[in-house]
């Protein structure tokens, strides 16, 4: 540890201007809990300390000039203008450094992307705007521990904390959910990463995994925490409105704590009725741990709405019945909400299926109508 | 100009030029469409520059103060995309209209109405991204890259921007045809390919660039377009679609368009360096050699953008090993510019100023854009602050101030008059310090984690947004001082001579200052 602070320290002092004591600073990467994340800060340094012996090196010479070979000071310019020596050292010497970087790039890569064997496999799921957690199965020691757990992180951080320049910011501000991801230490935890309508990312920095949850497609990555304690990341990828305000936290625990809590788990599944999640969550409807279970399973009608339907609904595009227009929406309203709302999801003239986002669920597409059936009436 | 015009080239006597507005609209001249690209260039710039404000100003401290965050999302979207497509792009068309003719010993453009229609259609592009604003759920939140699904879900103001960029694409492939027919066809007798001004091989190979890419990112946002209103399912899984394919298309333009934006920044550097160095540029063949390997490089690098998107190894290999190799080239410009430099008899007006800085600002955007070639390194900071760091390092201190570098050096010929050398030293100063100040802690913030793109951040990140946005405010203030500037040139000043710049040796010196309406009457003979 000592030695890679100092390392980071010498890497950066020439470009930081000193200001970098230690490796664990707000100058530079997040401390490393995992090996790859370890790689990672160690090829940032190497390559930043490699930048900034050339960045000293030319700039030295180019600042020399500036200050020596002046008009002002009387002195006279040179002519030479080319020397094919010189120059086909300046290509070949790059290139060489450059094949340097690559070889412990190259190992790191093909570390990273060996999802093989996993002790522990979980599918994220991005939604606008929460993480979905399902628990799909353990292996070794783990066989069978949490499969099936299923459980959704929302932002915990209040509203009025971020609405309200009075109220005191918790120390976690935006970094803090109900229901953290729970993983055991010094397991290999494989993440398959999918999404339900755009692309996310999900990030740990701490752990150094980043990998798109692209929606239609599943696609992994892993890592093994090296330490227990609780981590924090976002979501990387631009997702809409709420996109800063879905965070990740993963609390790395103990393998027996991970088994005591998914026991826990699995009783609360046995014990509570199956509540049905309405944000089209696959097999196994079981809701976990939430601290709001109604929370998680309840579809804002107004956030969809605002999301698509406005942009028709709102000013009459392509004939639509604008919300809000009483004399439009009555003869609509009075056929009756079931089939309001299957012309919703099923599409009515102009309108496509969904309102062309096959990706929200019929839950979704109900609470928008209701929605705008609420704003007509 | 307008004196000089008018009796001057009793040669141009087949039809009157109108005065005022039908001057402007109907122009063909390649100076005046020059100077309206400029001027168009420069009130996106300023627009563009509002939305960062606006943008620094919700950042400045932790929480929501100013914006929702739907709007929020509009001011970064419409920022890169006014940046990219108004500002940094028409400013170096301004520049090819009005020096490419005058450096090869022409006496205009080819194609000079092309070249009119290709500047007027410009204004109504922007304007569909400014009246974006005001339609019913604003302009575009999806980002400048317009990710699907997410810009499916957009609302109108998306479709305008669409529209845009097809009206902008059309707009840079008209002056693309003109610069290179320009450039292939109209050079004075003698001046052999590697006999040209830097700045013009800049402008050939970007020119070749565009028309290679524009009709892709053209293709990529009509594919949005059609899944938006007629349910193709280009992008969307459900219907047997592919959301990346989405980010593979658009990179294979967005590549090859970042160095669109960077190569003639390039040209203009080395035009600059030797006339305030009094000293020939350094390695002019390896220059042009390495112009075009980057130009080459740019078509096989475009899906290091997507490291995080989950391609398999080799294609991160080889994306990487690719994006790395453009150093090589990149490296040896920044060497034979400081080549340039060594045992020369420099002065610093303004000009040398900003290509002095260009090529130390550049140069750490170069440096991080290595670092984040390394794929493991990239993964860990793909879409944070450093990356936002990294490319207004390139775009800002590198496209942007070469602009100011070429802008403060051809001055004294479009205007002839010299330019206040307090007011551009103050300007440089000013942009210098507060450019540095604004992005340089960005590195951290991405470094610590910090995403781009959202609109409010943990309190851990609050100390070094606070500076940034303060150095944001700053930058802005301190482009009036070039406004002023500019403005005071064009009104008087100091007669220039016909070759202001001791050192300055390319055609254009030979005509006088300002120069006449039509460049070249009679072409010169090059040695």
């Amino acid at each position: 540890m000592m030695k890679k602070s100092l390392g980071a320290a010498l890497a950066m002092l020439p470009l930081w201007a000193g200001a970098v004591l230690a490796a664990e600073s707000k100058f530079n990467l997040q401390p490393p809990k995992s090996v790859i994340a370890q790689e990672i800060y160690s090829l940032h340094t190497i390559i930043m300390l490699i930048c900034a012996v050339i960045f000293v090196g030319v700039f030295s010479v180019m600042f020399y000039s500036v200050f020596k070979h002046r008009k002002s000071l009387g002195y006279k310019a040179a002519h030479f203008h080319e020397n094919t020596v010189v120059e086909v050292v300046w290509t070949i010497i790059p290139f060489l450094i450059l094949m340097g970087m690559a070889y412990p790039a190259t190992k790191t890569v093909i570390a990273m992307k060996d999802t093989s064997n996993p002790d522990l496999t979980i599918k994220a799921t991005g939604y606008q705007w929460k993480w979905g957690y399902e628990y799909i199965k353990g292996d070794g020691d783990l066989a069978g521990v949490g499969d099936g757990i299923q459980l959704f992180s929302n932002l915990a951080t209040p509203r009025d904390q971020i609405y309200d320049k009075n109220v005191v910011k918790s120390a976690d501000y935006l970094l803090e959910v109900d229901t953290p991801l729970v993983v055991p230490v010094g397991k290999k935890v494989r993440i398959l990463t999918t999404a339900n309508d755009v692309i996310h990312a999900w990030w740990v920095p701490a752990f150094g995994v980043k990998q798109d949850a692209i929606p239609g497609f599943i696609r992994d990555t892993w890592f093994r925490a090296d330490t227990t304690g609780t981590f924090r990341g976002q979501c990387a990828e631009l997702c809409g409105k709420e996109h800063g305000f879905m965070p990740i936290v993963v609390k790395v625990v103990s393998v027996e704590e991970f088994k005591n809590w998914a026991d826990q788990n699995k009783t609360k599944i046995a014990a509570a009725p199956a509540e049905t999640l309405v944000d089209a969550a696959p097999a196994a409807p079981v809701q976990v741990a939430a601290a709001e279970p109604a929370k998680a399973g309840k579809v804002d009608g107004k956030k969809v709405y605002e999301g698509l339907c406005a942009a028709c609904h709102a000013t009459g595009a392509a004939g639509a019945p604008k919300t809000g227009d009483k004399a439009a929406w009555k003869p609509r309203v009075a056929q009756g909400a079931d089939t309001l709302h299957q012309h919703a999801i099923k599409g009515i003239r102009a309108m496509p299926a969904k309102g062309g986002n096959p990706a929200l669920s019929d839950a979704e597409v109900t609470a928008a109508v209701d929605h705008m059936v609420g704003q007509s009436k | 100009m307008e004196a000089v015009h008018g009796h001057a080239d009793d040669h141009d006597h087949a039809h009157d030029h109108p005065s005022g507005l039908t001057r402007w609209l109907t122009t063909t001249n390649h100076k005046d469409i020059g100077t309206l690209y400029l001027w168009f260039s420069f009130a996106m710039f300023i627009t563009g520059g509002l939305l960062a404000m606006g943008i620094r100003a919700e950042l400045f401290q932790p929480g929501m103060q100013l914006w929702n965050p739907e709007f929020f999302n509009q001011l970064t979207t419409m920022h890169g995309l006014i940046m990219v497509f108004g500002a940094i792009m028409p400013a170096f068309v301004g520049f090819a209209n009005w020096q490419i003719p005058m450096m090869i010993g022409a006496s205009d453009m080819a194609f000079a109405r092309m070249n009119n229609f290709s500047f007027w259609l410009l204004p109504p592009a922007a304007a569909l991204l400014v009246v974006s604003f005001f339609v019913p759920g604003g302009a575009t939140g999806a980002g400048w890259t317009l990710y699907a699904p997410l810009s499916v879900q957009q609302g109108m103001g998306m479709d305008l921007a669409i529209f845009a960029i097809h009206i902008m694409g059309a707009s840079s492939i008209m002056g693309s045809i003109n610069i290179i027919t320009t450039i292939l066809n109209m050079r004075a007798p003698g001046m052999t390919l590697m006999k040209m001004p830097l700045f013009v091989w800049t402008w050939l190979i970007t020119a070749y660039l565009l028309i290679a890419v524009m009709p892709v990112l053209a293709g990529a946002v009509t594919m949005l377009l059609t899944d938006r209103h007629f349910d193709t399912h280009f992008f969307n899984a459900a219907g047997g679609g592919d959301p990346v394919l989405y980010q593979h298309v658009f990179w294979f333009f967005g590549h090859p368009e970042v160095y669109i934006m960077i190569l003639p920044a390039f040209g203009i550097v080395s035009q600059v360096i030797p006339a305030f160095a009094r000293k020939p540029l350094f390695g002019y063949s390896s220059m042009v050699y390495a112009t075009a390997s980057i130009a080459i490089l740019s078509f096989i690098v475009w899906a290091h953008h997507m490291f995080t998107t989950g391609m398999p190894a080799a294609g991160q290999l080889f994306f990487m090993y690719a994006t790395m190799l453009i150093a090589v080239p990149t490296g040896v410009k920044v060497f034979n510019w400081v080549a340039t430099m060594w045992r020369g008899s420099m002065t610093f007006e303004t000009p040398m100023l900003f290509a002095v800085g260009f090529i130390f600002v550049f140069t750490m955007g170069g440096f991080t854009g290595l670092i984040l070639s390394v794929t493991p390194v990239d993964i860990q900071l793909q879409d944070t602050y450093y990356v936002v760091a990294h490319f207004h390092y390139v775009l800002v201190a590198g496209s942007l101030f070469a602009i100011f570098s070429g802008i403060y050096f051809w001055l004294p010929k479009w205007t002839g008059h010299m330019v206040d050398e307090r007011l551009g030293k103050a300007h440089f100063w000013c942009s210098m310090i507060f450019f540095n100040l604004t992005f340089f802690v960005m590195h951290f913030l991405g470094l610590a984690g910090m995403p781009r793109r959202i609109p409010d951040y943990s309190t851990q990140f609050a100390d070094f947004n606070a500076i940034a946005s303060v150095g944001a405010f700053g930058f802005g203030l301190s482009q009036l001082i070039f406004l002023a500037a500019v403005i005071k040139c064009i009104r008087g000043g100091e007669k220039a001579p016909a070759k202001p710049w001791e050192g300055a040796d390319s055609l254009e010196w030979t005509l006088p200052s300002p120069a006449p309406y039509h460049s070249f009457e009679t072409p010169p003979v090059v040695k």
